[in-house]
């Protein structure tokens, strides 16, 4: 493998350890995750620049850990009021700066990951921030691939996570894990933004199919990781898993080839990822210990019913079920269409249409989608009338030319019947 | 938006001994209803009471069980949200326990700090 290719893997999984650790031995206060990401960011400039001239060293991760190391010990002797100030309070303290071992071991760097997890997904800064910066440290994004991911520019993104570190800087953050509690309390946002970095990639407006994808991958795996530790190995984790293991396995069957969604009705199911149905199934049955039911849970379970090529009446009653319990964990407008749409799997659309009306989400152009699913056959002209209401609100143009596709259809159909005039 | 609490209350039924099946669909029958309330985001909160409880009465007199010398026994309560009376009663159409013989009282909530 030339140096070319080697980098920029060795940077997917290297520079999250790196960087996390170094994070870890100063502390986001006193700007430790810009010192962090500063020796990370060199250390690798330095790999590209001495490997290009002088061939790749026998063990790459090792030559990073000890140029990373040794960076950072020149950076404490230059900058010495910091180190006789500081050390003292850092991770490993009392000692002088010469002394001071970067530890790049696999349980530190283990343990330094878990605690970056924790310290960025933090809910006093923003969600947008919490992903740029897990994006950035934890998953070894450049910023241009965030700024892309975000649909905007890299100023706006450098900026975000300038401020996001401000502020775990003067709120000087730092997770420790005492006790069982604090992982409790602090998993739960943790796992929102796991969850909000893994809708990202897989509702993304973005065209770019590749970045989505790897978007939803760093979030499964940042879930693993958690999965992996037992401090954070909770039946919650394992619902999130199984929820997004789920979701995943459609990934193939639900964007055509120029970016477009499929509809799940029209989706091929032979392209359905049976390996990640079956991971689903596995960490659902892993989430179902304790007594703990989230909505994660009933998130995955609905998944679950979704991955089944079965279709009988058992398993939209089995969707309607989950729908009804989640809506009274959370509500959300769109939890409360799609257990609509389940109800009239169920019940049949004239009950499941007496319900929407009452939903009262005239904003929502998938509100009126959903009525127009409702009345097509029932009442056509109706039908026709609710996704052309839908057509003026939607927002993309992805789900403008879906509902295009949709009238056109009705609209077909409504020509080609006989009509009748008056005096027949 | 004011709060209002939906009292289920139902006839004491000592023969009362449904099979499986039919308090599996009684739970849907129920779970349906208070979906649909939920889907237009309108629950507060919601609990079922359990058999379990006693009553306490003056001179520390305590009789056995939450339905002692009544023929009706609360079942369960919700809090929802509506702007009035008139919308809240609406709200309670449908509920499964009209079926089963028994009632809904729909009533207003004061706050005590209010």
């Amino acid at each position: 493998m030339s140096e070319k290719e080697l980098i920029p893997q060795l940077f997917k999984t290297e520079y999250r350890k790196i960087i996390s650790v170094l994070c870890n031995l100063f502390g986001p206060a006193l700007s430790g995750i810009e010192i962090a990401e500063d020796i990370t960011n060199d250390t690798f400039l330095q790999a590209s620049e001495t490997w290009g001239l002088k061939g790749i060293p026998e063990n790459p991760t090792a030559w990073l850990y000890t140029v990373a190391k040794n960076k950072t010990k020149d950076y404490l002797k230059r900058h010495k009021t910091f180190s006789e100030k500081i050390v003292a309070d850092l991770k490993l303290n009392q000692k002088q700066s010469e002394s001071i071992e970067v530890d790049l071991s696999p349980k530190n760097i283990n343990d330094s990951q878990l605690q970056m997890i924790f310290t960025i997904c933090n809910p006093i800064i923003p969600a947008e921030a919490q992903i740029g910066l897990a994006l950035r440290i934890l998953c070894g994004f450049g910023i241009d691939e965030i700024a892309e991911a975000f649909l905007t520019n890299k100023d706006t993104i450098n900026k975000r996570l300038f401020r996001a570190k401000e502020k775990l800087r003067t709120e000087n953050i730092n997770i420790v894990f005492s006790t069982e509690i604090d992982v409790k309390s602090r998993l739960d946002s943790v796992l929102a933004t796991l969850y909000l970095l893994f809708n990202e990639g897989y509702h993304s407006t973005t065209q770019k199919t590749h970045l989505r994808k790897e978007l939803c991958l760093e979030a499964m795996r940042l879930n693993y990781f958690l999965i992996e530790n037992k401090t954070t190995n909770k039946p919650i984790v394992n619902a999130l898993m199984a929820l997004m293991c789920f979701h995943a396995s459609r990934f193939e069957a639900r964007i055509n080839e120029i970016g477009e969604p499929i509809l799940y009705d029209q989706q091929d199911k032979n392209l359905w990822n049976e390996e990640l149905i079956t991971k689903g199934n596995y960490y659902l049955i892993q989430s179902a210990q304790g007594n703990e039911l989230s909505k994660y849970h009933l998130e995955a379970n609905i998944a679950y019913w979704h991955s089944s090529k079965i279709e009988n009446p058992q398993k939209w009653n089995n969707i309607l079920q989950a729908y009804n319990q989640l809506l009274l964990i959370e509500y959300s407008p769109i939890t409360a269409l799609n257990r609509t749409y389940a109800l009239a799997q169920v019940k049949g659309k004239q009950t499941a249409i007496r319900e929407a009306e009452k939903l009262n989400l005239t904003d929502n152009h998938f509100y009126y989608s959903l009525l127009g699913y409702l009345y097509t056959d029932l009442d056509d002209g109706k039908a026709i009338s609710y996704f052309e209401m839908a057509q003026q609100k939607a927002k993309t143009d992805n789900d403008k030319s879906l509902l295009n596709n949709k009238l056109s259809e009705l609209k077909k159909k409504r020509d080609s019947l006989p009509s009748f005039s008056a005096s027949e | 938006m004011k709060e209002f609490m939906m009292i289920f209350s139902s006839e004491i039924n000592e023969s009362f001994g449904p099979s499986p099946e039919q308090m599996q669909s009684n739970i849907q029958q129920w779970m349906d209803w208070f979906g649909g309330i939920a889907a237009q985001g309108k629950i507060v909160s919601a609990n079922r009471l359990s058999f379990e409880g006693k009553t306490l009465k003056p001179n520390h007199v305590i009789a056995d069980g939450p339905y002692a010398e009544v023929k009706e026994i609360i079942g369960g309560y919700v809090i929802v949200k509506a702007t009035n009376l008139d919308e809240a009663m609406k709200l309670a159409e449908g509920c499964p326990i009209l079926i089963h013989g028994g009632h809904v009282e729909v009533r207003s909530i004061i706050p005590m700090n209010g």
